[in-house]
């Protein structure tokens, strides 16, 4: 029972902690305001710029800032579980690169696949090569994958994906190219709508319901391939589905707001500090703190350069990789 | 009317049945597993013996469906093993493996608690009948209060004894072992297998692979012996324990004493294997 009720006042608190950082992202910008005029603003009150401000920019921003922290955390957290390796993320591993790259080629082809609702599945075709090119590299007999060589295989396809998304970008000319780099390589949710928060919300949510529904067998891959199938899991299927759950999941949010590194990175590793690595348990507390985190750091991009913004990768790298270099270090000297 | 009722009574038991089994890893210049015929019987201990590289493992996971024979077959509880469901088999064997790979860290509860995976749908939690499976095996395997500790703050024996705990939460009929005792000093591997025995005596079936011919002919009612994926020996320690076979399996001397007991044990043949020299 009062581990129940634990868990149960976790959640209401990390739920909190969102919802001030939520409040705070629509409060603080350019433009402060107050909480009274937000609440007001929201109910449609108040003067017209603060309504504007407030329901057509920083909310859409803020929930989009939130959907995309929660996919990118979860999708790593899944990664770190499916591969055994605490370094994995989408961008370490170079799905969001790939991810990119996929939704930079649709833009430049054009046509139906440059609309907002079939970007992430083009993201999705550049993100799921480029976890199999990773993950070929990377395979070591008679199953499994070497940790150190994913590592290296998806900081070179990462840098790859890079490249190329900047020389296509060089040949789109009726596009911001400056801008439109930015967002692709470093990230950005200045371009966030009510429509992109949809189409988010559309993958996020089944998304995280299917992981959550794996997370015992996720518990159960973590120990190793052998341990699982003699729990019951049904290895490959289930390893399939979960990546490519976790693949989706990170190619929608980079569709929609670029490649952010190091959220999934860094987030899984302070909801298992806080709350322990059992994955039903440690899916939604990751998404939520993925959610708050990405929040903040969008915060600190705004506020930062203000009247401009840095670009959000900017951010989470800043404070990612210290992180990321921090757990390297420690992996090498166990 | 006996054989009938025998029959009969078949179906529902935890035996394996193994045919002609052959197996070959790809690029090998010769076959791991290389025309194996046993049985293992339900309601007692077999003993999987043999040297290093005599196939052991390889017998293992082809008795647990992680490889497939490429001649021959394995029957479990009279059905094909490749026609068992991976959930299904899971509620009637429960595995303890060697060592495994634990990069982030769970509770000894939620380790032992993944012993119901088999039992339970993605969506559902942990009911009652699921806890009491989960307390019954901490409880049995003295886990109690390291319950909420991460298994990474454990000593091996301890993280043994999570591990085997976590296998009695499925509550399977047979009960498979790969080198239990690799890492318990002796105390500690009387006591597991004390918990083997007591299994077995409830009609379960229990498998497991050593090195420890001596634990094995304590514990075991039968015996299974492999050299170079070949059995070369099966059945009760006092006939596997040949000096002449063992000498030739192991290439290297060793005598056959007796237990001097006093306990259930006296009398039970013990390998010593012998020092060169006059």
């Amino acid at each position: 029972m009062t581990r129940g009720m634990r868990a149960l006042g976790g959640a209401a608190l990390l739920m909190a902690v969102w919802a001030l950082a939520l409040l705070a992202s629509v409060r603080w910008g350019a433009v402060g305001l107050s909480t009274a005029q937000v609440m007001q603003a929201l109910l449609g009150e108040g003067p017209g710029t603060a309504v504007t401000i407030v329901r057509e920019l920083r909310l859409p921003r803020a929930l989009q800032a939130s959907l995309v922290g929660a996919m990118l955390a979860a999708s790593g957290a899944t990664f770190q579980a499916l591969l055994r390796n605490p370094l994995a993320d989408p961008y370490v591993l170079g799905v969001s690169s790939g991810a990119a790259m996929g939704a930079v080629a649709a833009l430049a082809l054009g046509g139906p696949w440059a609309q907002p609702w079939t970007l992430p599945w083009a993201a999705f075709a550049g993100a799921v090569a480029a976890l199999l090119l990773v993950l070929a590299l990377a395979s070591r007999a008679p199953s499994g994958w070497d940790a150190r060589t994913v590592v290296l295989a998806g900081v070179g396809v990462s840098a790859f994906g890079g490249a190329v998304v900047l020389l296509l970008l060089s040949f789109v000319r009726d596009v911001e190219t400056f801008r439109a780099a930015v967002l692709w390589t470093m990230g950005s949710l200045a371009a966030a709508s009510w429509t992109s928060v949809a189409v988010l919300a559309a993958y996020a949510v089944p998304g995280l319901a299917l992981l959550w529904a794996g997370g015992r067998a996720l518990n159960a891959l973590s120990l190793g391939e052998d341990t699982a199938a003699y729990l019951g899991v049904r290895v490959v299927a289930v390893q399939r589905t979960l990546a490519a759950v976790a693949a989706l999941l990170a190619a929608a949010a980079v569709a929609l707001s670029g490649v952010i590194g190091f959220v999934g990175l860094i987030v899984p590793h302070a909801a298992r500090m806080l709350w322990g690595s059992e994955h039903r348990r440690l899916l939604p507390v990751a998404a939520l703190l993925g959610a708050t985190f990405l929040l903040l750091a969008d915060l600190v991009a705004r506020l930062a350069a203000a009247p401009g913004e840095l670009p959000i990768g900017v951010v989470t790298a800043l404070l990612g990789v210290p992180c990321f270099l921090w757990l390297v270090q420690r992996r090498a000297r166990p | 009317m006996l054989l009938v009722a025998g029959a009969a009574a078949g179906a529902t038991v935890a035996e394996w049945v193994v045919e002609r089994v052959r197996f070959r890893y790809p690029g090998a210049t010769r076959a791991a597993v290389d025309g194996v015929t046993l049985r293992i019987a339900p309601g007692e201990a077999t003993a999987l013996l043999g040297p290093n590289g005599s196939g052991k493992s390889t017998l293992l996971r082809l008795l647990l469906g992680r490889l497939r024979p490429q001649e021959g077959r394995v029957v479990f509880a009279d059905r094909p093993l490749e026609r068992w469901p991976r959930r299904v088999l899971a509620r009637w064997v429960g595995v303890v493996p060697q060592e495994e790979e634990t990069p982030f860290p769970l509770t000894v509860r939620d380790l032992v608690a993944m012993g119901r995976y088999p039992h339970l749908g993605p969506w559902r939690r942990l009911g009652p009948r699921d806890e009491a499976a989960v307390a019954t095996a901490l409880r049995s395997c003295d886990l109690e209060s390291l319950a909420e500790r991460p298994i990474d703050a454990l000593s091996g024996g301890e993280r043994q004894r999570a591990r085997l705990a976590r296998a009695l939460a499925q509550e399977p009929r047979a009960l498979v072992l790969d080198e239990p005792t690799a890492s318990l000093d002796f105390g500690h591997a009387m006591e597991l297998f004390e918990v083997l025995h007591g299994w077995a005596r409830c009609g379960a079936t229990v498998l497991f692979v050593t090195h420890d011919l001596n634990l094995a002919a304590r514990y075991a009612q039968t015996l299974v012996l492999l050299d170079r994926g070949r059995v070369v020996a099966a059945g009760a320690a006092a006939s596997v324990f040949d000096p002449g076979i063992l000498e030739a399996v192991y290439g290297w001397p060793v005598r056959i004493v007796r237990h001097p007991g006093p306990g259930p044990d006296t009398g039970v043949p013990q390998v010593l294997p012998l020092r060169p020299g006059p």
